[in-house]
């Protein structure tokens, strides 16, 4: 089972970074024209084997189309990317498992009848009875693959990713659209594979799926990256606050002589001094029965860095 | 090898399975060919058409022969008796005139009624007297010649929207770019798809022909492996026409547009329902770019005159040569992605 929400600051699984692994894959100054955009302009990173890397960043930062180059589907305009140090090739695709963002398949095919034909293109692989297993397919197999519920959809896309064994696994906001429990049940069945010792790339709009499945992120945005690290680190990093959250109705109208910024129902204070501005409310004879204090999160960090403007 | 049979198999089984497209494919020829027949077994049609072969310069008027100026009739130019003649015999025409000499003569068909009735009209016409010629030959019944047309047409529905729009539809939902990351390359898909599709009409069209033969009895003259070859040819050029097509287009709409604008020229042109014989000759000289017009050359060859691989020859050559070219282009400009 996962951990629930508020306490994944401290009982995060796997949230050390594996220093001493060697990286699997390296970038170097990557850059991508297209005719009218400079969709990603000159990124690097690496990341080390058995890990999982977060690509964050908004719509239109630039993150598809670097996970598009790192997959090999995407021919960069410059800069250079090396799988366990040699430039991708043509092996590089049996050695590399994807789950797009949205994908058909072959209508009319059942799912047993889909694994077996991407099995079929690669050499190697695990048998289709394990993959079965791994990602939970067994009630479903003779079904047609169109007459999925959507989390049974990503568990089938999962397996076919899959289905080389690759060593490196991309996966494109692999939950979109997933209600909490295919969710859920999806960010278990990640870590039941990368504890098997598999590199993961993965792409989403969800920071809690970040913080939980990530042991390095990096957000995007304009072609950049704008910050990387572990997520804690960049926590740590960019805020040394606390939320104060309280009912905008215990605050007696004394709101923003309080610093609190109102949201609807409640109100917000960030602070760095919790016991100060507690005494103050208490001062202030404000009861304290409602008050919840919080962690700054990922989606706090991700906001502050990338702005509020709505984004296409 | 394992990736190319892997792709046929799932193409041929996504095919089999959308009955809805099966079926069309089946009962489409079905109904045209039982329709024609229904339709051109009654009483012949009320025009009569005969071929003049004039003196060089002449215009085919009155003035020629007051036979020419006989209401409901069609007269058309033709250069030479050897090659007009056989039109008499296989009653695709009613008569021919050949008036370079004096007298002039003209030929029917005295198993032909038509021949026979154009003959008393003009018998009651004035003019010089024409010497009379016989020329004989059972009549082709209109279903044994559009029956080669009509399946040779499903061929071309089904080979250029089987193809072209169904790659089209792949490109565009992202299957193509989920293949893309697989090892399996582009000249391997498209042999797939070719081999699936050629697999499935040759089927359908083998079924569809024994099963009308079965009532209609066509005429064969020839060898049925040799009309299996140019069906088989023909489907393939067409196939890779319809890969050129799809090979860069991201868009179904597009694509449908593309192909009624090849295909619906082609069903007109090529002499589907009707023979081009007396057409324009510029009409005639740009169907020979279309596949289905060679094809069905060669198939009534094959059927009506009984024609060996040596005459369809030339056919095949012309096919095998577009098959070529178009899979050549379709294959070095195939893209997987959309954009």
């Amino acid at each position: 089972m996962l951990p629930p929400y508020d306490s994944r600051l401290r009982l995060r699984p796997g949230s050390q970074l594996q220093c001493d692994m060697p990286d699997i894959l390296t970038v170097r100054n990557l850059k991508k024209h297209f005719p009218k955009v400079q969709a990603v302009n000159g990124v690097s990173f690496e990341v080390a084997e058995g890990s999982c890397f977060g690509l964050l960043g908004p719509n239109g930062a630039g993150k598809s189309t670097t996970v598009e180059m790192l997959e090999g589907i995407l021919k960069p305009s410059s800069g250079e990317i090396l799988f366990r140090g040699e430039p991708i090739g043509p092996r590089y695709r049996e050695r590399v498992g994807i789950q797009f963002q949205t994908t058909a398949l072959q209508d009319f095919l059942t799912v047993k009848e889909n694994l077996r034909f991407f099995h079929s293109l690669y050499e190697q692989g695990p048998s289709i009875e394990e993959l079965v297993e791994t990602c939970h397919l067994g009630e479903f197999m003779d079904r047609d693959s169109r007459k999925l519920s959507g989390g049974q959809r990503q568990r089938l896309l999962l397996a076919i990713a899959l289905v080389n064994d690759p060593d490196l696994l991309f996966l494109d906001e692999p939950t979109t659209g997933l209600d909490p429990q295919a969710r859920r049940n999806f960010w278990e069945l990640v870590q039941s594979i990368k504890a098997r010792g598999k590199t993961i790339v993965l792409t989403t709009h969800y920071m809690e799926e970040a913080y939980l499945l990530c042991d390095e992120i990096a957000i995007m945005d304009h072609g950049h990256i704008i910050a990387r690290g572990t997520p804690n680190r960049l926590l740590a990093e960019h805020f040394n606050d606390s939320v104060l959250e309280i009912p905008s109705a215990e605050l007696n109208g004394q709101a923003s002589a309080l610093g609190f910024t109102v949201r609807r129902e409640a109100a917000e204070l960030m602070t760095a001094d919790v016991n100060d501005s507690v005494r103050k409310l208490l001062d202030a004879g404000v009861s304290l029965t409602h008050l919840k204090i919080r962690p700054r999160t990922l989606e706090d960090l991700f906001i502050r860095l990338t702005g509020r403007e709505m984004r296409s | 090898m394992k990736r190319l049979w892997a792709m046929t198999l799932a193409r041929s089984l996504e095919f089999l399975r959308d009955t809805s497209a099966l079926g069309w494919n089946l009962i489409f020829p079905l109904v045209m060919v039982a329709g024609m027949a229904l339709i051109f077994s009654g009483p012949g049609q009320p025009l009569f058409k005969a071929a003049v072969i004039a003196p060089a310069g002449a215009a085919l008027d009155a003035k020629l022969h007051p036979f020419l100026a006989t209401p409901h009739v069609q007269f058309y130019a033709e250069t030479s008796v050897e090659e007009a003649l056989p039109k008499v015999q296989r009653h695709r025409i009613d008569m021919l005139i050949d008036l370079r000499t004096t007298p002039g003569k003209y030929w029917v068909n005295d198993q032909s009624p038509k021949g026979t009735t154009l003959e008393r009209v003009l018998a009651g016409t004035a003019g010089p007297k024409l010497e009379r010629e016989i020329a004989s030959g059972a009549q082709i019944r209109y279903v044994d010649w559009v029956v080669p047309g009509v399946l040779g047409m499903n061929i071309m529905f089904s080979c250029l929207f089987g193809i072209g729009y169904v790659i089209v539809r792949y490109r565009k939902s992202g299957y193509l770019k989920r293949l893309n990351a697989t090892p399996l390359r582009a000249i391997e898909f498209i042999t797939a798809q070719l081999i699936s599709r050629l697999a499935l009409i040759m089927l359908i069209t083998v079924v569809v022909f024994t099963g009308t033969n079965l009532f209609l009895h066509f005429r064969m003259e020839g060898s049925y492996l040799n009309l299996f070859l140019v069906a088989l040819i023909g489907a393939i050029s067409m196939i890779a026409m319809g890969l050129t097509v799809s090979a860069r287009v991201t868009s179904e709409e597009l694509a449908g547009g593309l192909l009624n604008l090849i295909s619906s020229p082609m069903m007109v042109v090529s002499g589907v329902f009707f023979s081009m014989d007396g057409s324009p000759q510029i009409l005639q000289a740009a169907a020979k770019i279309f596949p289905l017009t060679h094809m069905l050359e060669a198939a009534r060859a094959v059927m009506l005159d009984g024609a060996g691989f040596m005459q369809i020859a030339p056919q095949l050559a012309i096919l095998s040569a577009m098959a070529v070219v178009f899979l050549a282009i379709g294959a070095s400009t195939f893209k997987w992605t959309q954009d």
